[in-house]
């Protein structure tokens, strides 16, 4: 007995030597678009202040903006941006509102998994529409087949993947399908959770990207990075002015050029379907929301420290996985909302 | 021979046969398992894995030391939650009690011990993570602590009167108070057996997934003290399996041989500990 | 005769032959009293989870009241959530895994309890009993990776060739679905099947099984005839035990069902259990209405989980208490 009492007691006490150092730590979780982006930039930035230790949990954007609301985490993540009851219910709770701070533009690309077909696809509206719709079955109906004249399509069904989690990829997704497409918006409607017509579910960015590699005949929706690490072939969209374009950082940067310009006070702001010869149409940005209160003056300096950081440093480690950087006119505009934070 | 008793004892052969062959699958399923996580995750073991901390995804290289740390704290806290509540609590079924209190007690324990794993996750979100406002280790264990509870109470209680009448006696005849004759002669007497409970009931709370995820949540870096979120290998192996990095996937195999072994390890050790010493007469 | 008076019955409560002085002083009292709180606080633990879960889901008991267990919708865009899509797919997973698993079940319990040699006996049990400890994630890794591929590649288009009249063969073949999922689920279940049918069949008295073999029954017509109904209260518990713990299943069956809340005849169909969409949605669940449906499907599972221990209790014990008393007669 006492010398399991001993051993106890060593543990514990060993235990409280080995982390005795407390460095400070953060907790955010959300988003799974923009995770590897967020996972670079916290690793680096615990690189640069060992002392701050960010650690995110992607659990997809509705967890993001679920668990800032309950105050279970210091920072939220998401690529839907918060509606406005969301931000009333956060403001009840609180007294005190939560703020979006975008980090970068990313494109939501249509991958795909077609025994036989190696190349690029180009997709309509109607076509993205018609499939998750679960009117267009197969891989060669005429929806799809009509742009892509030099590929040969196999008659295959086609196996639907969507997200099984809240998620703001769907958001982006759904808003922008609710734009193209009529029928989509009074059936289905845009949220980070809807009621798929078909298809299956993955877990996260992680899961779609996984499913859709491991099941032959399937199309999902993945942030771009996603498609990119996994070499896994994606489409290229028809935009709003008729041309087909595949995300890369020029067509997603285009497709905020607008939104630059007339940025809201919020920041929250659809780029979907955005109009421009060069803009990639399922284009969004994503937000950190970040409370406007902070009751421990420790983590709220350390929060806005990263911020700042990320809006200058940070935004060269963008392009090297694919998201593009913040306009400039948006980074002014942050820096002055940052003050607002306390 | 007749032909229908022949026919008989062919079916009966044949039946039998069949039913050594259930047994058979049933057996190498467990020998399948291992085998893969071996196969797959087998070259996956090295430094890396034990030392490192995970890598930014995409990047190669990282490892689980933080997933396994997670884990121990987790169960550290879980046993000396669960444990004391199981044993104390079947120290007084079996000693105390009358059979009214002790029907409700096991009652609960049963009922506690059907309640699927995720709602105890529910459960412990609502009593720990939503009032404190934070997930946390703390949180974890105490989530995979009331499951190691019915385990270890209805196992100890079994041992604990299993202990013969006349042990008890002859110390209350020396003169022991009741608790000194507990303390002293009826649980030292079945120590084995409530050893036993307490390892199975380890071994079982160390490969729960569902309880933790709303719990410990997760975390990249190391987990300092007992209030933020930890990583732990079941979570980490469910993450990592869902993704579509190549990285993950042997990671993930690599931490599930690792779990496993750990637990089919305790499992074999509490089995033998029982088997060993046998100083009370099967039941 | 006087040390007679000290001597105190060894089990149950304290009888009051000291006074309650001298049982406090000794000690006795308050191990009592400590004992005591711990066991009571195992009832507190479980009648707060109960009543958190009753608590925690009163929004979808309002709103949806009993529709919500036969509404197949599950649309968090506009807030209406029905449950019968989970119940469905853990109602159809458990299924396909208890027929799958009691053959098997039976058939080795069968072996082991009849046929083997003790020893090779009980060396086989200590292997199951060690499959029984492996945790679910684990079963979900080689689901994904090993199942899945399989099923999709061999298993599915030889049960479309041969049975694809049947509705449940029909349909796309993704992999992942019910049917992937039930056999997942079956191997995890089988263990407990084994265990408890062997144990009940080990009780059966040993005048049955002879009596049979003096009529010049066969060895496989008095298990089958003679043991096996003997015991079957008590294998018929085993399955519910089974059932119990498919019907709880999470981490396997949230891996390999294919998360859609899909009711479809064919088991090729992706679809989604209790546990499963629970694991997924909670942390994300935006919104009191949603959470908390979530939450009434997770006192659904604890209630139906419960029914079926406490049956599969009471038949196993019927079995046992049958075995030994007819055994002493």
């Amino acid at each position: 007995m006492k010398r399991i009492t001993g051993i106890l007691l060593a543990v514990l006490g060993f235990a409280g030597i080995v982390w005795a150092d407390n460095p400070l730590s953060l907790t955010g979780a959300g988003a799974t678009f923009p995770y590897p982006m967020y996972s670079k930039w916290f690793s680096e930035y615990h690189k640069k202040d060992p002392n701050i230790q960010i650690n995110y949990q992607s659990i997809g954007s509705g967890g993001g903006i679920r668990q800032v609301t309950e105050g279970t985490v210091d920072f939220g993540a998401s690529d839907g941006p918060m509606t406005d009851e969301q931000l009333k219910a956060y403001q009840d709770k609180h007294g005190f509102a939560v703020l979006h701070f975008p980090t970068v533009l990313g494109g939501v690309v249509p991958t795909y998994n077609i025994p036989g077909v190696s190349g690029e696809l180009k997709f309509t509206p109607e076509a993205l529409a018609g499939i998750y719709l679960g009117k267009i079955t197969k891989w060669n109906d005429p929806a799809i087949t009509s742009p892509n004249s030099g590929v040969t399509l196999p008659g295959d069904d086609i196996v639907v993947i969507h997200r099984s989690d809240g998620s703001g990829t769907t958001y982006i997704w759904t808003d922008y399908l609710s734009k193209v497409s009529s029928e989509w918006k009074d059936k289905v409607g845009k949220n980070t959770s809807v009621n798929w017509p078909v298809g299956l579910g993955g877990k996260g960015n992680e899961g779609v990207s996984g499913l859709v590699k491991q099941t032959p005949s399937s199309v999902g929706y993945v942030e771009l990075i996603y498609a990119v690490q996994n070499s896994m072939p994606y489409g290229s969209v028809k935009n709003s002015s008729g041309v087909f374009v595949k995300a890369d950082l020029a067509s997603v940067t285009s497709a905020a050029a607008g939104a630059a310009k007339n940025m809201p006070a919020d920041f929250r702001v659809s780029i979907t379907d955005a109009s421009g010869k060069t803009a990639y149409p399922i284009s969004s940005f994503t937000w950190l929301l970040i409370p406007s209160k902070f009751p421990d003056a420790s983590k709220r300096d350390a929060v806005k420290a990263f911020v700042k950081w990320m809006l200058a440093d940070g935004q060269n480690y963008t392009e090297a996985l694919s998201y593009a950087k913040l306009p400039k006119e948006v980074v002014a505009k942050e820096l002055e909302a940052l003050n607002s934070v306390q | 021979m007749n032909p229908r008793l022949r026919w008989r004892k062919f079916v009966s052969n044949f039946m039998l046969t069949m039913t050594c062959c259930c047994a058979l699958i049933a057996v190498s399923v467990l020998f399948f398992i291992l085998g893969n996580l071996v196969y797959h995750g087998g070259t996956s073991i090295n430094w890396n894995f034990f030392t490192k901390l995970p890598v930014p995804v995409g990047e190669t290289g990282g490892g689980m030391a933080n997933a396994i740390v997670g884990s121990a704290k987790l169960l550290l806290l879980a046993t000396l939650f669960g444990v004391p509540i199981g044993f104390l609590g079947a120290v007084y079924l079996a000693e105390f009690s009358g059979s009214k209190v002790a029907f409700v007690v096991r009652y609960a324990a049963d009922l506690l011990n059907g309640a699927p794993s995720i709602v105890i996750g529910i459960f412990a979100f609502t009593l720990v993570v939503h009032p404190f406002k934070h997930f946390s280790t703390f949180a974890g264990g105490v989530a995979l602590g009331i499951m190691m509870i019915p385990i270890t109470l209805r196992s100890t209680e079994q041992f604990l009167l299993s202990v013969p009448r006349n042990l008890r006696e002859g110390a209350m005849a020396l003169g022991a108070s009741k608790w000194k004759t507990i303390a002293t002669v009826v649980v030292p007497a079945a120590y084995r057996g409530i050893l036993t409970a307490i390892l199975l009931a380890f071994a079982r709370v160390a490969g729960e997934t569902a309880p933790l995820i709303f719990t410990a949540l997760g975390n990249s870096y190391w987990s300092h003290g007992w209030n933020q979120p930890t990583a732990s290998l079941p979570v980490v192996i469910w993450n990592y399996a869902l993704s579509a990095y190549d990285d993950w996937h042997r990671q993930a195999w690599a931490a599930g041989l690792v779990l496993l072994a750990l637990i089919l390890v305790i499992n074999i050790v509490a089995r033998a500990i029982l088997s060993r010493g046998i100083s009370v007469p099967r039941a | 005769m006087s040390a007679a008076s000290t001597i105190v019955p060894s089990a149950g409560p304290v009888a009051g032959s000291r006074s309650f002085l001298s049982r406090l002083r000794e000690g006795d009292e308050i191990a009592r009293l400590i004992t005591f709180l711990f066991a009571a606080s195992v009832v507190l633990i479980t009648v707060l989870l109960v009543y958190q879960l009753w608590v925690s889901s009163v929004l979808p008991r309002h709103k949806f009241g009993l529709a919500f267990f036969v509404t197949r919708v599950w649309d968090p865009v506009f807030d209406n959530f029905g449950a019968l899509p989970f119940i469905y797919g853990t109602v159809v997973t458990s299924f396909v895994a208890l027929f799958l698993a009691v053959p098997l079940g039976i058939g080795a319990s069968i072996f082991l309890a009849e046929l083997a040699p003790a020893r090779v006996s009980d060396t086989l049990e200590f292997f199951i009993d060690l499959l029984a400890a492996v945790p679910s994630v684990i079963y979900g890794v080689l689901g994904i990776f090993i199942v899945v591929p399989l099923m999709r590649r061999f298993i599915a288009p030889v049960l479309k060739n041969t049975l694809g009249f049947l509705p449940f063969f029909k349909g796309p073949v993704y992999g992942i679905g019910f049917l992937t999922a039930g056999v997942v689920l079956a191997i995890m279940v089988v263990p407990y099947i084994i265990s408890v049918s062997r144990e009940v069949l080990l009780s059966v008295p040993r005048d049955q099984r002879e009596a049979a073999l003096a009529l010049g029954s066969t060895r496989w017509e008095s298990t089958w005839k003679v043991v096996v109904p003997f015991a079957r209260t008590g294998i018929l518990g085993s399955i519910f035990l089974a059932l119990a713990r498919a019907l709880g299943e999470t981490m396997a069956v949230s891996m390999v069902i294919g998360n859609a809340p899909t009711i479809s005849a064919s088991l090729f169909s992706p679809g989604d259990s209790i546990a499963s969409v629970i694991a997924n949605q909670f942390t994300e669940a935006t919104g009191d209405l949603y959470t908390q449906s979530l939450i009434e499907l997770g006192l659904v599972l604890f209630l139906l989980t419960f029914i079926l221990n406490g049956l599969a209790r009471i038949l196993i014990a019927t079995t046992s208490q049958r075995g030994s008393g007819m055994g002493n007669a």
